[in-house]
């Protein structure tokens, strides 16, 4: 196992959760010991201690049925420890909650999540409106655990469980014309308090977009939970983008809509401030926002005695995974 | 010293707000991010107090008591030190103490600049804040204390190339400030001084109405 143990976690299950709960929790994992060894697989000492401190959630039992299958560790980081789920649930950037980190997690819950329809259109052979079980239920669901790299100089790793962004593109059959993916966030104003302040720069909705061949990456993955469970809403609920070696705004959250598109899609923050924030948005130390450094981060959570400050890395780590996507491409002017 | 139980009051209540940020954030209050809320909480603290210290002017202006200006000094000096300590903290938790990073940042980044023109007002006002600097400058101290102004803006203009998305506090904080400066136009100060000594001799004869 690669993943150190957060400190902030090393206390008893028993501790931290309601004991029935807590018994409850224990029988299911038993019995996912028990299906994984039935399959002949090794039994995955996963979930307990790592994700303690997690708060159990309602899922669909399509949800629960996938998780039981699911293929844990898929990816993992070396010498990183994950971020302690408190911290990822409640540090987040979701404008259409609100501006404050605090807010997408005092909101979220406002967000009615089932039904969930997502519109595929564009050059594409299988378009149509599908539900969310629709398109996963022949993907395997993968733990895969990235770094996170905000583009306002904070960062931090979690563990994601979705299916292979790719996979999900191939069923859905795009034409050739398909150049670009266009992806779009819920726009629901009555149950998205951000939406309703007077005061918001952005254009809603929110929308974001890779080039084809960066969609089809391995990395490039459609996720559906988080730390062994169903995303909350403030992460993203209940199916967002996850592109590790770009910056977190690119990994759009609440998709309702992905469109196969022949031009570079318009998305948001880069309509907002095209100087500030681009179409690529690749993870680089060496090109600076232009009001801040690029070359650090915080890595959080941080605390009084250690701002735990460390060097950023080029494409966020991924780079030899990710660099011939990019290969020949001046990264300068293309951020 | 005029009023120095209501000056201590004052310092202690000031002082103690980042005492208790400091609190939250040694008992994980402030979330995963303490350091960037403390650097924002400091700059915003700072606004606030220069804009506080402006409006005792027109607050004597308003209601003619005069003890308003007894606090002036007090607030302006602890907006320098707001501003410090915002300084201190960014160097600390956003920079990780690279002082060579910090001269990158104030030469390629303009909101970073600003901090420092506007830290380097507040640091003149601060030293020339002294009696002895009053007497000193005479007349010239009026003027050089109008710097504060300029300060302002500069302070909204630094605050305004941080925000994001959201203006709202941003609105908040230059339709005060936007207020204060108009007091001081000369037109809008004589209005003022009428309009406060009409209400106040309205209230005045109500009272004699109510002792008769």
């Amino acid at each position: 196992m690669l993943i150190r143990t957060p400190r902030r976690s090393d206390c008893l299950e028993s501790e931290v959760t309601p004991e029935a709960l807590y018994l409850n929790r224990r029988r299911f994992m038993q019995g996912a010991a028990f299906s994984a060894a039935a399959a002949g697989l090794p039994a995955f000492a996963q979930a307990d201690p790592r994700y303690a401190d997690v708060e159990p959630a309602n899922a669909p039992a399509w949800f629960d049925e996938k998780l039981r299958q699911a293929n844990w560790g898929a990816v993992t980081v070396k010498n990183e420890a994950i971020t302690p789920y408190p911290d990822a649930t409640h540090y987040n950037n979701f404008y259409e909650f609100g501006p404050d980190k605090g807010d997408p997690a005092r909101h979220g819950s406002q967000l009615v999540t089932e039904p969930w329809v997502v519109t595929v259109d564009g050059e594409v052979a299988k378009p149509g409106k599908y539900s969310i079980e629709d398109l996963v239920s022949e993907a395997a669901l993968e733990e895969r655990i990235y770094r996170l790299r905000c583009v306002e100089a904070w960062s931090m790793v979690i563990p994601w469980l979705g299916v292979s962004l790719a996979d999900l593109i191939s069923r859905l059959e795009p034409t050739s014309d398909a150049k670009y993916v266009r992806f779009e966030t819920l726009a629901r104003p009555e149950q998205m308090p951000g939406m309703r302040t007077g005061f918001s720069l952005i254009d809603w909705p929110y929308v974001e977009g890779l080039r084809m061949d960066e969609a089809m990456h391995p990395l490039s993955l459609i996720a559906i939970g988080m730390y062994g469970r169903v995303l909350p809403s403030q992460n993203g609920a209940p199916l967002r983008l996850v592109v590790p070696w770009k910056y977190g705004f690119k990994s759009i959250k609440s998709i309702v809509r992905i469109s196969f598109v022949r031009e570079q899609p318009a998305t948001t923050w880069e309509s907002m401030a095209p100087q500030e924030y681009g179409f690529y948005a690749n993870v680089n130390p060496n090109v600076s926002h232009p009001r801040w450094s690029q070359a650090r981060e915080r890595r959080l959570p941080g605390s009084l005695f250690s701002p735990n400050v460390r060097e950023t890395q080029m494409f966020n780590g991924y780079e030899e995974e990710v660099a011939h996507l990019y290969a020949g491409m001046n990264l300068r002017k293309n951020y | 010293m005029r009023y120095p139980w209501l000056r201590l009051l004052l310092f202690c209540s000031v002082a103690s707000v980042p005492c208790y940020w400091l609190y939250l954030a040694a008992t994980a209050a402030l979330g995963p991010d303490p350091g960037k809320v403390l650097v924002d909480n400091l700059g915003q603290g700072a606004l606030v107090l220069l804009l506080a210290s402006l409006a005792m002017t027109p607050l004597r202006t308003l209601t003619g008591w005069s003890g308003w200006i007894a606090f002036r000094r007090q607030i302006g000096l602890w907006a320098f030190g707001y501003a410090a300590l915002h300084l201190a903290a960014y160097l600390y938790f956003l920079l990780g103490l690279e002082f060579s990073e910090f001269a990158a940042e104030l030469v390629e980044r303009p909101y970073i600049a600003l901090g420092a023109i506007a830290l380097v007002g507040l640091l003149m006002l601060a030293m020339t804040s002294t009696r002895w600097s009053m007497r000193k400058l005479g007349k010239r101290w009026k003027k050089l204390h109008r710097i504060v102004y300029p300060t302002l803006l500069v302070v909204l203009l630094h605050m305004l190339w941080v925000v994001r998305s959201d203006a709202g506090q941003w609105s908040l904080y230059a339709t005060v400030a936007a207020v204060l400066l108009a007091a001081r136009v000369p037109s809008v100060e004589r209005r003022l001084v009428r309009t406060s000594a009409v209400w106040r001799g309205e209230q005045a004869a109500n009272k004699r109405q109510n002792n008769g």
